[in-house]
């Protein structure tokens, strides 16, 4: 660990544009931000530097996070314009990364899901088992980067992939020490255990070392056996400690005695117990006594024959010059903090912690390098200064992954309630908008986006309103999922656009059975309308109806536009006539235009279905029907603004004409044929 | 139970899983699958295996994540996905293209053996041949059925070039999905809600049969038919709902189920032990429905009895519960519906169930394998 947070700040925030040589401008987009050169020189009042819009909102870690890609550029010429496509989250371009982002988003949704009815004790316990679970995420996440490190033949990818490593473990090493301090809250005597078991978990650097000397044929023998000793001392690795020393005592027959005062020693220090079967002032009582007794030993020069066994002594009294002896064992001021603390106040309070954080740091530092970005944010913590820890994360990690979901657990711990950021929304929903935009900026990650939109009580609709409208709909199935999205959500408007846009495209493609669907999903009457008006218009241009299996099977879906209902009723006519049931074909007909169900403008090619009826064997209408007929035929004529059109277009009045000698005809008939049936 | 399942994350989402069908008279459980990605930039066909039985702990119990064997790309959404046989895999793509692969058993390797570029398209008013998603195939080796979002049924032979038969127009609406009622005969489920047979051998390019939904015309997505009693079929519509149907009567279904909230993506009978289905959904969750009668003898899913040695000893009870499917009132004290995934919260896309082993995949990037369904 002590992972290499050390990237300086950039010199450019988006690589190729040069505020320098040329004015820049830009426009926000939900997830991304365009840039592009304009044909203005630098001397033009450029007023704000570019690193001063990312500043904004406090949205730091977007300097960071900028990918810079150039969208389209010119013919190369000096003149030319480029534009920049900068996104504000780079991480979640990371493939591996994908899977912390699947696998936390199912943890997020458990968190909101939970229940904040749990008492006290169940209720922390829950929130310290999803702190644990975030981060085995990262550790599963670390350890498949690490994989990937190590069987990659590239090396500007295995760079890439160590990069990464040392992110995800430096995340892991904050995230920790959050759980501790905050999640869990542990108090004086379990706090110093939990620091204890955060320093084992992820100081590792001195690993290898333990392992090659513990591995060895006599590691007692070994030229680093007291280093891997110190190591377990300054660990508070007892049990480990004392085992090796006996191995070098048996090989010391003389200094016998020494070794067992020491391992003695070791064996008596009291520590914090978790079972709570003693008080703190026990602790420190028996503490105090075993201090003083190894005061007495070292006082009495008992180890004074071994510097190693003297040191570990020393350290064993929380000796500061002796501990930071072993500086190069420790690797890191944290901890030598904990080493400190064990063994001066094993019973630090969690206040307390601030004092020995900066000493420890002032201390181990010497003045000989300054801190970087990863002492800063630990010791904000120890600082318990949550937020600041939350904005050095957000200006230093190339992701938002890690500060929205922190946040949010923080928040759940309620921690954060009294922090209102000056634009509205609170920090845990303004992280949370940040990390989900990033992921609907990406080609698949989009529908993570929803559930983190949704617990944002404040923005998250409007978010996801904007973001939604943008989602690519390459397929209908795509289509289906975003649209069951914006449907459980009731966006009413979302809804219709969506449909209305598939529905387009299938009508561009000749699909008017798609396009009807999208349009009764959407119960979108307008649209249903101009597609009934396709098909009729389909129909008069090719005497017959395509798409049959659908017109025959509207049901309910006829009501939802009067044009629909009209081309349902017109094909039931059709299929009438074609079953030969012509009074009811007739009287279905006629209806279709003494009702006003079917449009003006087919009036005309109704009255022309009527001429067979009119001219079969057997008379079909009645006197009464076909006075109806007459004046539809002379209402369309007459009261017809297109009247013009009928005069001038000949086919059209040869129709007419055929039409009024068919009617009275049959009137004729009807007249001759019911005089008959009523006279009989 | 959820103990028995292990999961693995993909960093792709995943639209298809697919066992490898077992060799005839195979006794031991299947330990291959398939699947297919969308929505990526980059989508895969990959293949991966669940381990030997080598790996399993003393009582039988598997655990470990399966293994990638190997993967290759695939142009445009995998929207579905067969064997072919125990070595070919048929992918139909959202280009409308559909691809034989072939899995290299041993070197690992997967190869593209044969494609139909477009094998659905729109005849667009713009432009003249645009690709319409091929949004369903199932195979009987050696002939492939695809059907699109074109309303386009195309019969394949594995080894012929050109399509031995295509349906222009076969449906005025989308076509979700097909599969193989008889040797010759197809059926095909649109988005107004129809379930159609077509017979094959006839020339004429009409439907032999229409069955439809009553009321809306809710768009069915999914079929599967009874794999003893042929006349048995199962579909699941964009309202979640499992509806059964009786081909051989009526033209409406014989029962609907109530069980998802969302779209229902796949429905299985189980292969050899057809009193179980499972169907997925759109509302992240997978349920599993046993109409076996006798529930002292049934096996449970809730219950951790003993092992379960072996999985096919229901298919001797089919007979004597016959129409278990078709009762008028299956809900009634003659079905248990299990949710076999409970706080899934992303889409279900697919699931397949073969021999005592379930595998599914899901939207948030991750596939499962419960190996011991009947535990």
């Amino acid at each position: 660990a002590g992972a290499p947070l050390t990237d300086t700040v950039p010199l450019q925030v988006v690589p190729g544009a040069d505020p320098s040589a040329r004015q820049l401008c830009f426009a926000w987009g939900p997830a991304e931000v365009l840039v592009c050169e304009t044909l203005f020189g630098r001397a033009g009042g450029f007023r704000s530097p570019p690193s001063r819009f990312w500043g904004e909102g406090g949205a730091g870690a977007a300097a960071r996070a900028l990918t810079g890609s150039v969208a389209g550029t010119g013919d190369g010429a000096p003149s030319s314009s480029r534009v920049f496509v900068v996104r504000r989250d780079q991480d979640i371009y990371i493939q591996t990364l994908r899977k912390l982002f699947n696998e936390s988003h199912g943890i997020f949704m458990g968190l909101q899901r939970s229940e904040e009815e749990l008492a006290g004790k169940s209720r922390k316990a829950q929130l310290v088992q999803v702190s644990k679970n975030y981060r085995s995420v990262i550790r599963a996440c670390m350890e498949d980067m690490h994989q990937a490190a190590v069987s990659t033949r590239d090396p500007a990818l295995q760079g890439q992939y160590s990069t990464q490593v040392s992110i995800l473990s430096a995340m892991e090493l904050i995230w920790n020490l959050c759980e501790i301090l905050f999640v869990e809250a542990a108090t004086a005597g379990p706090l110093l255990l939990r620091l204890l078991d955060w320093v084992r978990l992820h100081v590792c650097d001195v690993d290898s070392m333990v392992r090659e000397v513990l591995s060895s044929e006599s590691p007692s023998k070994h030229k680093l056996f007291w280093n891997v000793v110190d190591v377990f001392v300054l660990q508070g690795r007892m049990d480990e400690a004392r085992h090796l020393l006996s191995k070098e005592a048996s090989a010391n027959p003389t200094s016998m005695n020494m070794y067992k005062i020491l391992d003695d020693l070791m064996k008596k220090m009291p520590v914090p117990n978790l079972g709570n079967t003693q008080t703190l002032t026990e602790l420190e009582l028996k503490w105090q006594h075993w201090h003083e007794e190894c005061q007495r030993y070292l006082q009495d020069g008992t180890f004074a024959s071994n510097p190693h066994m003297e040191s570990i002594c020393k350290i064993l009294l929380g000796d500061e010059d002796a501990i930071l002896e072993k500086k190069e064992l420790m690797t890191t001021w944290y901890h030598f903090l904990v080493t400190r603390l064990l063994y001066s106040h094993p019973t630090v309070k969690p206040m307390e912690l601030r004092f020995y954080a900066q000493s420890s740091m002032d201390l181990f530092l010497g003045g000989e390098s300054s801190p970087e970005p990863l002492d800063m944010i630990l010791m904000a913590a120890f600082e318990f200064e949550m937020h600041q820890v939350i904005k050095e994360c957000s200006i230093v990690l190339s992701n938002w992954w890690f500060v929205a979901h922190l946040t949010d657990l923080l928040d759940h711990c309620k921690l954060l309630q009294s922090h209102n950021l000056y634009f509205g929304s609170n920090m845990r929903e303004f992280l949370l908008l940040e990390y989900a935009s990033g992921l609907f900026s990406h080609h698949s990650l989009w529908q993570l986006g929803v559930d983190y939109f949704d617990h944002c009580p404040e923005y998250g609709r409007v978010y996801l309103e904007l973001h939604i409208e943008r989602i690519p709909l390459s397929t209908e199935q795509k289509a289906l999922k975003v649209l069951r999205i914006c449907e459980q959500r009731q966006m009413h408007e979302q809804v219709r656009s969506i449909c209305k846009i598939m529905a387009m495209k299938a009508l561009r493609n000749n699909r008017l059975g798609s396009a009807l669907s999208w349009s009764i999903r959407a119960k979108d009457a307008a649209f249903a309308t101009l597609i009934s008006d396709r098909f009729l218009k389909d129909y008069c241009e090719r005497g017959c109806f395509s798409d049959l299996d659908l017109i025959d099977n509207l049901g309910p879906s006829m009501l939802l536009s009067d044009r629909l209902t009209f081309l349902g009723k017109y094909r039931e006519f059709h299929r009438l006539y074609g079953e030969k049931r012509f009074p009811e074909a007739a009287r279905l007909l006629l209806t279709l235009m003494t009702a006003h169900i079917a449009p003006c403008s087919f009036w005309m090619t109704l009255l022309t279905d009527a001429l067979p009826l009119l001219e079969q064997k057997e008379v079909i209408f009645s006197a009464e029907q076909t006075y109806e007929l007459m004046r539809c035929l002379e209402d369309l004529t007459a009261g017809n603004p297109d009247k013009q059109k009928f005069q001038d277009d000949d086919v059209e009045t040869t129709k007419v004409e055929m039409l009024r000698l068919a009617l009275a005809r049959n009137l004729a008939r009807v007249i001759v044929k019911e005089g008959t049936v009523e006279g009989s | 139970a959820m103990e028995d399942v292990s999961a693995k994350f993909v960093s792709q989402k995943i639209s298809r899983t697919r066992w490898r069908p077992l060799p005839a008279a195979a006794l031991q459980p299947p330990d291959l699958f398939a699947t297919g990605s969308w929505d990526n930039e980059d989508n895969r066909i990959s293949i991966w295996s669940v381990g030997d039985l080598g790996n399993a702990g003393l009582n039988g119990e598997y655990h470990g994540e399966p293994r990638l064997l190997c993967d290759i790309q695939h142009n445009g959404d995998v929207m579905d996905m067969q064997f072919l046989d125990q070595e070919r895999i048929v992918a139909a793509s959202s280009t409308g293209t559909v691809t034989v692969f072939r899995h290299h058993q041993n070197n690992q390797t997967l190869s593209a053996d044969h494609r139909w570029e477009k094998a659905h398209y729109h005849v667009d008013q713009d432009t003249s041949w645009g690709g319409a998603a091929c949004t369903g195939v199932v195979c009987n080796n050696p002939e492939i059925v695809t059907v699109g979002e074109d309303g386009r049924i195309n019969l394949f032979r594995a080894d012929q070039k050109d399509a031995v038969r295509t349906i222009d127009n076969a449906d005025s609406s989308t076509l979700h999905a097909v599969t193989f009622l008889r040797t010759t005969e197809i059926l095909t489920v649109n988005s107004i809600g129809q379930l159609k047979i077509w017979d094959l051998r006839q020339q004429r390019n009409e439907p032999s049969q229409i069955f439809s939904l009553a009321g809306d015309r809710v768009p069915l997505h999914c079929v599967d038919r009874h794999p003893n009693q042929q006349h048995i079929v199962a579909t699941g519509g964009q309202d979640g709902m499992l509806s059964i149907w009786d081909i051989r009567q009526g033209t409406m279904p014989v029962s609907l189920l109530n069980a998802h909230e969302a779209e229902m993506w796949e429905v299985h009978f189980h292969p050899s032990d057809p009193d179980h289905l499972f169907t997925c959904s759109e509302d992240g969750s997978l349920w599993h429905w046993d109409t076996s009668t006798n529930v002292s003898e049934k096996p449970s899913f809730l219950h951790q009895g003993g092992r379960s040695t072996a999985y096919l000893s229901h298919s001797t009870m089919n007979q004597s519960v016959v129409s278990a499917w078709l009762s008028n009132d299956p809900t009634k004290d003659r079905m248990e519906i299990t949710n076999l995934i409970p706080n899934q919260t992303l889409s279900v896309n697919s699931l397949d169930v073969l021999g005592p082993c379930l595998v599914y995949g899901t939207d948030a990037e991750a596939i499962y394998v419960n190996r011991q369904l009947f535990a």
